[in-house]
């Protein structure tokens, strides 16, 4: 990724209700994004849009030269169908489909990929067992380790340490640091403002609208967050058409 | 000798029986792995709808050129198509769920097709139609098979990966490929085509009964896909077996007698099957350390 990603005023949202309401900002190549703010503020909204599952209701998404396919997005668990039979081998050999398409093997040595990345998370041993008998740590480790097998340039992570113990959560945040290192463009929606500020160079307090974007330490002050936090979260069914979609200065 | 005379002698003295057995392998090749899938994306009963949605096409089929294979075959297989691709369309343009919309169509197709057998052909074609008789397999009936079948698996094996994937993280598929919904079509394709391959054997009432019951047999004795497809594969072939079996010995009607034989299997692995089979369960093995 050499050039910047962009939001150009974007709306995204459902059944014309926006969820995320005219967002401009710039995602520069290899930063380190935590992306926070209240339930319902959009960040989960956000990143489909981002990662192009969720099509704006208006402005734009523009990618520069990242294709949908260089982007690795970590949904929240809850979009998983964990009583399927697969085991966590296979599953985790999913993030090779870049090189292994609808039809290609998995050889030696992308078995030895995957096993590198079972290894990378903790999961050594854990190669035959069904992804539905992982408890929900185990579970969040093995989708960071489809994630590594991605090997893609901007990683898109959705609340990936939530319900997670302390140790899980420091050996994952280990993996997101080693990304960033590589010049991998990272995004990460959180709930800790500690672990943020420890561990997040840049962050977007997101609002359904855009409250703050910028350094960590400038964004997260006691003001803006309680500006976050007066957020109404409720739809309006009666609410008007968005008169900002009309004006020209917006329009992307 | 009385086993060799209950088992093999009704296949080596009579065609109409090897074909009948060639036609069930056949039918339990290509049908099984798509039980399995129907029933991993939770739509079996939306096979069962379709299985019903084909009857008006080959009912048409039938109007126009009486029990003409290829007439019957291509009717069925517009019909299908075309209450899969409707009840899609309408699922996603309206309120109405996809399984409520296959309900519909169904009950619409049925009655249909009934009608039509009805104003042409005798109650003995309606039976022919509704129950099939797969101990009257043809040379082309049985081409028509297995073609379908080797179409099935080819088919099956380039969009397997997609398939897997699309039910158990679709919104990773989204990410990764656009791959998702054309599988899925394709998948509904293979649907229709095992379907009117049953309708021919067992008539279109029980032609999903050597998909869906294998798959639901699999369930119980394995908990790993490809497993359960070759778990579902071969229960269907020896549910087709002892099926034409007992239908020869016991003057059964062959279709009802297969899907009686995969019935039974299928009781035996509700209870003693070794995944959450009942029995296993009210006599669990202890439990391990770690």
């Amino acid at each position: 990724m050499t050039a910047p990603l962009q939001f150009r005023d974007v709306t995204l949202g459902y059944d014309r209700h926006p969820a995320v309401h005219h967002l401009s900002g710039e995602v520069a190549p290899g930063a380190l994004i935590a992306v926070v703010g209240p339930n319902g503020a959009g960040k989960s909204t956000l990143f489909r849009g981002l990662v192009g599952i969720l099509k704006p209701l208006s402005g734009v998404i523009e990618r520069g030269d990242l294709d949908i396919r260089d982007i690795a997005y970590l949904p929240q668990t809850a979009d998983i169908d964990r009583s399927f039979p697969i085991s966590v081998f296979d599953f985790v050999g999913t993030g090779l489909w870049r090189s292994t398409g609808f039809l290609g093997g998995i050889g030696k040595s992308a078995q030895d990929k995957i096993a590198r990345a079972l290894a990378s998370v903790g999961l050594n041993g854990f190669e035959n067992r069904n992804i539905g008998t992982l408890s929900g740590g185990q579970m969040q480790r093995m989708l960071f380790a489809r994630v590594l097998l991605q090997d893609a340039r901007m990683i898109v992570l959705d609340e990936p340490f939530n319900a997670i113990d302390t140790k899980t959560s420091a050996d994952l945040l280990a993996l997101v640091r080693r990304w960033h290192s590589e010049k991998r463009t990272v995004l990460a929606a959180l709930h800790d403002m500690d672990l943020v500020r420890a561990n997040f160079p840049e962050t977007l307090l997101l609002a359904r609208g855009k409250v703050a974007w910028g350094a960590t330490p400038e964004v997260l002050t006691a003001e803006n967050l309680l500006e976050a936090r007066r957020m109404c979260e409720a739809f309006d069914d009666s609410a008007a058409p968005c008169v900002a979609d009309n004006m020209p200065s917006r329009a992307a | 000798m009385l086993l060799y005379d209950a088992l093999i002698a009704p296949f080596t003295e009579f065609e109409f029986m090897r074909r009948a057995l060639a036609a069930v392998i056949a039918l339990a090749l290509g049908g099984a792995p798509i039980g399995v899938f129907l029933m991993l994306r939770r739509m079996s009963l939306v096979g069962d709808a379709m299985a019903h949605a084909i009857l008006p096409g080959a009912a048409i089929g039938f109007l126009i050129s009486g029990l003409s294979l290829f007439a019957m075959t291509f009717g069925g297989l517009i019909a299908g198509f075309t209450v899969a691709i409707l009840a899609g369309v309408i699922a996603r343009t309206t309120e109405l769920k996809e399984d409520a919309s296959l309900a519909t169509f169904y009950l619409v197709s049925l009655a249909l097709g009934v009608t039509i057998v009805s104003i042409k052909g005798t109650n003995i074609d309606l039976l022919h139609v509704l129950f099939g008789n797969i101990l009257a397999m043809d040379d082309q009936t049985l081409l028509v098979i297995a073609f379908n079948t080797t179409v099935t698996l080819l088919v099956l094996a380039v969009i397997y990966r997609p398939l897997v994937v699309e039910c158990v993280d679709p919104v990773f598929l989204r990410t990764v490929s656009r791959a998702g919904a054309p599988a899925h079509l394709a998948f509904l394709a293979l649907v229709v085509v095992n379907l009117v391959n049953g309708f021919h054997a067992l008539g279109t009432l029980l032609a999903v009964g050597l998909m869906i019951l294998p798959a639901g047999i699999a369930r119980f004795w394995s908990r790993d896909i490809t497993g359960m497809i070759c778990i579902a594969v071969a229960s269907a072939v020896v549910s087709g077996y002892l099926g034409l079996v007992l239908s020869f010995q016991t003057r059964v009607p062959s279709g009802p007698a297969v899907i009686l034989v995969a019935a039974a299997l299928y009781v035996a692995s509700v209870l003693f099957g070794s995944v959450s089979g009942l029995v296993r369960q009210m006599f669990p093995a202890p439990h391990l350390e770690a």
